[in-house]
């Protein structure tokens, strides 16, 4: 038997260089960190899709703060550098957006989402690779429980349920109420559990409850049973492309009682060609334009020269989220995710221009809560409520 | 009486679910195949009335004018056709003689190809759709509201589908569709023109989902790349339940799932609204294999 000699073929060797090289530089990218001259921070975002102006509006806030932060200097020396993805507003997407800045872009913190299906859907992963997450408007209760890296810089939904649920009994006067909620956004469901029972609880009757399904554009069937209940108002805690399309189609088989919702109204795009039916609206939210406060003035005014827009409430979040996140790495001295951890979680009395930021041994944010009528398409300020529910303001009505 | 005020719903989102399956059923009926491509180009139709509305006619007369209305009904209806007329011709027709699984694949490939082309072209955004049809209440009760948009949903495609009725009873080039659907290969020993009858079946039934999807964006001012997706399949549904092939049975089919629809989601089981549809449509056809008008067919092996 011949002893048959193996030669490699010199692409075969090239091949394999290149392949021990690269699995060096891999190998040297896990174990060091973020080492280069900028500290990378994720941002996943609904940039296009069903809530576009929410990722939209908080992107524009992100980048606003980051370009404020790196115009100062930046932190620890290092200038932030944002990479954002787009999740189309699918909650698919958002995975796979969330998997893409942990593992491949190597982030150091990610900011997002505001719908709450979707930061539930990518705070696992954060959690898992022990990379801080902080939601800057996602409110359901359940965002930040999937673990110790996972903030959020706003209100919860039982708070946003139970303040809109007293406003009607209290503000408006008004003991009967139907509910019409998006049963595929856990945001809504929250809202409108936290909403019955405290309305119930405070003496008013729940006389219809109907549902829909994101995406859905027909509401005359589950509007013709509520008008039927004959309610005095209406709860309507859903995302504002679909509430456009249920406040005017209210109006148009004539119920025009009180349509209240959450801070999932918060867009331009509400009102659009139904200025006249959202009259006799309102909504809580998390910062209103016409707030005299200094730091809500001077952020208004910076966006406006940048974007020559007004800010709405996800810009302003997004703005504080990203400052919250900047002000940790500071206290942290680095960017160790322990450490980030910690200094988020040590959040106290931030001055952000959604209200004074303190996070909780929860990991959420407690602070008031702004309700917002809604006049010829304008937002107005109508009342300011207090962490446990006492009126700060008197209702204007 | 909200009985009534749900069948006034239920008919006018029936109505346009019956438009759609128009094009289902009559493209079934001469190629033996689902044209999965038909709900997005009811889809085009939304945007390209959107367009019309806004900046085409828009130059020449306000919108809301009936002249514009007009227009922009018949623009989308004619773009629709050019664009079914197409995909008939570089999609379907190079494998008219494969087998028909080819090209129902390729039909599924031309539909991802043109939602996502218009996710492209015209973003994912949702775009609010112009008031073409200023909206009035004619009947205004306490119990019941009856508008013009829901005026012109109804009675339009109730015009439409005659018309059609119309053109596949009454003129040479429907007697030639209905040869077709019962025959192709006698039809065409017969001495017509068998790619021109396919042609003419798929400008007929885009033309029909462009109006559709005008109406639609009129009575649900909200319109995306993706809108296509669940309409499409209802229609497809109520054809099925009315017999495909049967052009009377599609538009009963998009009446009764209309109608079921609305007043399933009118009740406390609004969430399984979708769910009890598709249930109505299997025991009918556990009863009734070809549908509620649909003839048997035996199968020549």
């Amino acid at each position: 038997m011949k002893l048959r000699t193996v030669t490699f073929s010199p692409a075969i060797s090239i091949l394999a260089v290149v392949m021990a090289f690269s699995l060096f530089i891999s190998s040297c990218k896990t174990a060091g960190g973020p080492a280069g001259n900028d500290i990378p921070v994720g941002e996943f975002a609904s940039l296009t899709g069903g809530t576009a102006t929410f990722g939209q509006s908080v992107h524009n806030g992100d980048v606003l703060a980051v370009e404020e932060i790196n115009g100062a200097g930046g932190v620890l020396g290092k200038q932030l550098r944002l990479v954002t993805e787009d999740d189309q507003s699918k909650t698919e997407d958002a995975v796979a957006s969330v998997q893409k800045l942990v593992n491949s872009d190597r982030v150091i913190a990610v900011l997002g989402e505001v719908a709450s299906s979707r930061s539930m859907a990518g705070a696992p992963i954060c959690q898992q690779a022990h990379v801080p997450m902080i939601t800057p408007a996602s409110t359901n209760e359940d965002v930040t429980k999937k673990g110790d890296y996972i903030f959020r810089i706003c209100f919860i939904d039982p708070f946003q349920g139970q303040t809109m649920a007293r406003f009607a009994l209290n503000s408006l006067g008004k003991k009967r109420a139907a509910i019409l909620t998006d049963v595929k956004q856990d945001y809504s469901v929250g809202l409108d559990e936290a909403f019955k029972n405290t309305f119930t609880f405070n003496g008013g009757v729940i006389v219809s409850e109907q549902s829909y399904s994101t995406g859905d554009k027909d509401f005359h069937a589950p509007l013709t049973s509520i008008k039927g209940a004959n309610p005095e108002v209406i709860f309507v805690p859903g995302y504002y492309t679909e509430v456009s399309l249920i406040v005017r189609q209210a109006r148009e088989l004539g119920i025009d009682c009180p349509i209240l919702g959450g801070d999932g109204w918060d867009s331009p795009e509400l009102t659009k060609g139904a200025e006249k039916e959202f009259n006799n609206t309102f909504f809580s939210n998390h910062f209103a334009t016409e707030d005299p406060d200094t730091t809500v003035q001077s952020f208004i005014k910076k966006y406006q020269d940048k974007y020559h827009a007004v800010p709405d409430a996800m810009a302003a979040l997004g703005y504080d989220a990203t400052r919250i996140l900047a002000d940790a790495i500071k206290r942290a001295g680095s960017t160790d995710s322990v450490a980030l951890k910690n200094a988020i979680a040590g959040t106290k009395d931030f001055p952000g221009v959604t209200g004074r930021i303190t996070i909780d041994k929860f990991r959420n944010a407690s602070k008031p809560i702004t309700i917002i009528k809604v006049v010829d398409g304008k937002f107005h300020f109508a009342q300011r409520i207090g962490p446990n529910g006492e009126a700060l303001t008197p209702f204007q009505p | 009486m909200q009985f009534l005020q749900q069948l006034i719903n239920g008919v006018s989102l029936g109505a346009i679910y019956a438009l759609i399956a128009l094009g289902y059923t009559m493209i079934y009926g001469v190629l033996r195949f689902i044209n999965f491509a038909h709900g997005d180009v009811f889809m085009v139709g939304s945007y390209v009335g959107y367009f019309a509305a806004t900046s085409w006619v828009a130059h020449f007369f306000p919108v809301g004018s009936l002249p514009s209305t007009i227009l922009v009904f018949l623009i989308s209806m004619a773009l629709c056709a050019a664009l079914g007329a197409t995909i008939e011709f570089l999609a379907y027709r190079p494998l008219r003689s494969r087998p028909k699984l080819t090209v129902l694949i390729t039909a599924i490939g031309v539909s991802l190809f043109l939602e996502y082309t218009g996710q492209l072209v015209f973003s994912a955004n949702p775009r609010g759709f112009p008031a073409i049809i200023s909206n009035r209440p004619i009947i205004h009760t306490a119990s019941i509201t009856i508008d013009t948009v829901e005026l012109v949903v109804i009675s339009l495609s109730l015009v439409l589908m005659l018309l059609l009725r119309l053109i596949v009873m009454r003129t040479k080039i429907g007697t030639a569709m209905r040869a077709v659907s019962f025959n192709q290969q006698a039809a065409s020993l017969m001495g017509i023109n068998i790619s021109k009858v396919i042609t003419f079946t798929f400008i007929i039934g885009s033309a029909l989902a462009g109006a559709g999807g005008v109406l639609y964006g009129t009575e649900y001012p909200s319109i995306e790349p993706l809108m296509g997706i669940l309409p499409g399949l209802k229609a497809f549904v109520a054809a099925v339940l009315g017999g495909i092939g049967n052009i009377p049975g599609a538009a009963l089919g998009g009446l009764i799932i209309g109608l079921v629809e609305t007043f399933v989601s009118g009740t406390a089981a609004s969430t399984y609204r979708d769910a009890i549809a598709f249930a109505i449509l299997i025991a009918i056809l556990v009863f009734r294999p070809s549908g509620l008008l649909g003839k048997r067919e035996i199968e020549k092996v």
